[in-house]
């Protein structure tokens, strides 16, 4: 029997526009057989999680440029808890500043992803955290 | 002119054979193809043959004459240096006007203000949605009150501002206005940029509030209200930095820049407004990436296809119509979070490419701005950059010093030729606004985008510090705004609120309203809004309820 597809929620939470990053981690992930939901642009932390529930995705990917992480992660992971999404894996990709890392992780986080990242080290990440919990 | 067409010189011929194939067979080339960071391919070697059929007195021209390839003014940066105007806003109205008057103090000749977030969507600070992003990108102006300090003791009279704002453009300058009114400035004389660019919004940026139909109308309205009020204000900045930071081609970036302005200009016919009257005042902005004379030719081409359009397709009479005036900015998507000093060194070639492209204003990104807004020091090195180019490297001794280029020529051309055909792709589908409708320009720039991506992970393109040439580094000291913004800034807007005549600004915003629902210039009706202090968010929300959201369909 073919394994499960992968299933992934790729969203940009908060005010900014700047997608060109979501678009493309969409696009590798879904070039490297996963399932892919683009939730488009200014994603409430409330939209995101109740979306993750109902797509019963394995990851959450967020695109953040616009520095709000600080407010905006803690949201989503305190929302996913709520819902009892313990197992998904939350991924953050963008511009945050090194020294927020530990408490991005700390959070709940499972990876932050800097700018110059190559799409391969993020497939390649997502299959070795799902192998090993699964 | 296609390769195959050409015709080839004996001289051409005799080198191939005696001198370049010897040449090859001992050491053949380092790639099979080379091609431009667009992806575009570049030849071996430009020569006369490639011209044939080019006519320097009608390609060429002189400069401050039609065509333009060779600039729009007669002595160019031998007459005068390009504006350095470095785009600055952060934290609250009284940081950015701190960091204005630095930057002003250190021989910066414009201002150039970014605001934040919640202000470019046309929310208060103290909105819901604004949570956690006060501040950050920018400055936050919520209000006429905080423009007031904003430009605290900068005269506006004598400086030149832009401002880059556009779902909510005709309320911003409204505050502007204000400002200056109460400064007693002249409107006649008070010159700078509204950007005020709706359609690259929904093409690449994505801050937009209402649907195509009504921004073009609130964009239309400020051009009717800047003709007759602020002739020397640019009410539009049409601009490619954003459609190429979004992953555009340079071809991309130029034609649907252009398109985007003819769309403009039709759109103002259409209002009755006439071609020579209002496009004097129409500025344009693009970007500076890596690809040095790729983007010089994309530059000249500029102007040439603006010439044309203006005479040819808009019969336009006045010369001040056909030249193309431009800003540029160096690409802030090809500074690297890694080794972020090596981004000075980016920086200052593109900013080198936009001088010799023949800008008439130039912002130099800071080497830390793949990470945040830049510290003081940061910003005071890009703004040296440009000082340099400008005084020490002797590129401004001359007009265009790269005209009459094979290679320059050549590849002018061809991105000319590139971009008429997307303009016509785009007539085809009715226009601009119909072409973003079906997604069109949307989905180039993705394709574009991801093909760049794909060669930078295949290491085809070298990135210096990312994909090749790595080391293991320490973090950088960057400028972090905090919560406080946000904290200061709601409680100035609740002062605000209790301040101001609540009657008055609810009999302007009904008036709004009103007008809203007809098909009356709202200019006035938000000038008045502004003056009695009634805020952004309050004023935006107004013209929400009559013109509706816009949600995009988005394309990956």
């Amino acid at each position: 029997m073919p394994e499960k597809k992968i299933r992934v929620l790729i969203a940009k939470p908060g005010l900014d526009g700047h997608d060109r990053g979501a678009k493309i981690i969409a696009r590798a992930l879904r070039d490297a057989g996963m399932e892919v939901i683009y939730t488009g642009l200014r994603q409430t932390p409330e939209m995101i999680a109740s979306a993750s529930a109902q797509e019963d995705v394995d990851v959450i990917g967020l695109s953040i440029l616009s520095g709000a992480h600080n407010t905006l992660c803690p949201q989503l992971m305190k929302l996913l808890r709520e819902k009892g999404m313990h197992e998904v894996t939350v991924l953050v990709g963008g511009i945050i500043p090194e020294a927020d890392i530990p408490a991005l992780k700390q959070s709940g986080v499972a990876e932050v992803f800097l700018p110059g990242t190559s799409t391969q080290n993020i497939i390649d990440f997502i299959h070795k955290r799902l192998a090993s919990a699964r | 002119m296609s390769d195959s067409t050409k015709k080839v010189s004996p001289q051409r011929l005799a080198w191939e054979k005696h001198t370049l194939e010897p040449a090859l067979s001992k050491s053949p080339e380092r790639q099979k193809e080379f091609t431009t960071v667009s992806g575009y391919p570049i030849r071996r070697l430009y020569t006369e043959d490639d011209l044939a059929g080019w006519d320097p007195a009608r390609d060429l021209g002189s400069p401050g004459d039609p065509p333009y390839a060779r600039g729009i003014h007669a002595t160019m940066h031998r007459g005068r240096l390009w504006t350095m105007r470095q785009f600055a806003g952060f934290g609250t109205a009284e940081d950015t006007n701190q960091r204005f008057r630095y930057l002003l103090a250190h021989g910066q000749t414009g201002l150039s203000t970014a605001f934040d977030l919640p202000t470019l969507m046309g929310y208060d600070s103290d909105h819901a949605l604004s949570e956690g992003e006060v501040g950050k990108c920018g400055v936050a102006i919520s209000s006429l009150a905080d423009m007031e300090v904003l430009f605290d003791g900068i005269p506006l009279a004598d400086v030149t501002t832009s401002m880059t704002i556009n779902s909510p453009a005709a309320v911003i300058w409204a505050m502007y206005l204000a400002v200056a009114e109460k400064q007693g400035a002249d409107w006649k004389k008070i010159s700078g940029t509204l950007q005020n660019d709706i359609l690259k919004e929904y093409i690449a940026q994505k801050e937009y509030i209402y649907p195509p139909e009504p921004s073009m109308r609130l964009v239309i309205d400020t051009y009717e209200f800047g003709v007759k009020h602020t002739p020397k204000f640019n009410v539009i900045s049409i601009s490619g930095y954003h459609i190429r930071e979004a992953g555009s081609t340079a071809i991309q970036e130029l034609a649907f820049t252009l398109r985007d302005g003819m769309e403009y200009v039709e759109w103002a016919l259409r209002r009755g407004l006439k071609v020579d009257d209002f496009v004097p005042q129409l500025s344009f902005f693009f970007n500076a990436h890596n690809d040095f004379f790729e983007e010089i030719a994309k530059y000249r081409a500029a102007r040439r296809i603006w010439c044309k359009a203006m005479t040819e397709r808009y019969n336009s009479q006045n010369p001040r119509c056909w030249a193309l005036r431009f800003h540029t900015q160096t690409a802030g998507c090809s500074l690297t979070a890694q080794q972020p000093m090596n981004n000075v060194v980016r920086t200052a070639i593109q900013a080198l490419a936009g001088v010799l492209g023949g800008t008439q204003s130039l912002h130099t990104n800071s080497l830390d701005e793949a990470w945040a807004l830049p510290t003081e020091f940061a910003a005071t090195l890009a703004l040296r950059t440009q000082q340099i180019i400008a005084h020490e490297t002797g590129v401004t001794n001359t007009v265009d010093p790269l005209g009459g280029s094979y290679f320059v020529e050549t590849l002018t051309n061809e991105v000319e030729q590139g971009a008429w055909d997307y303009v016509r792709r785009i007539d085809a589908m009715g226009g601009m606004v119909a072409a973003i409708e079906k997604s069109y320009p949307q989905r180039e720039v993705a394709e574009a985008s991801y093909r760049y991506q794909m060669a930078v992970d295949k290491k085809e393109k070298v990135i210096v510090g990312v994909n090749d040439y790595v080391t293991q580094e320490r973090p950088l000291d960057i400028l972090q705004i905090d919560e406080s913004v946000a904290q200061r800034q709601a409680a100035r807007l609740r002062k605000l609120r209790a301040d101001r005549s609540s009657a008055e600004v609810d009999r302007r915003l009904t008036a709004l309203r009103k007008a809203a629902e007809g098909s009356e210039n709202l200019m006035p009706f938000i000038f008045d809004a502004v003056k009695a202090y009634a805020t952004l968010g309050e004023i935006c929300e107004a013209m929400r309820t009559v013109f509706g959201p816009y949600e995009e369909v988005a394309v990956t």
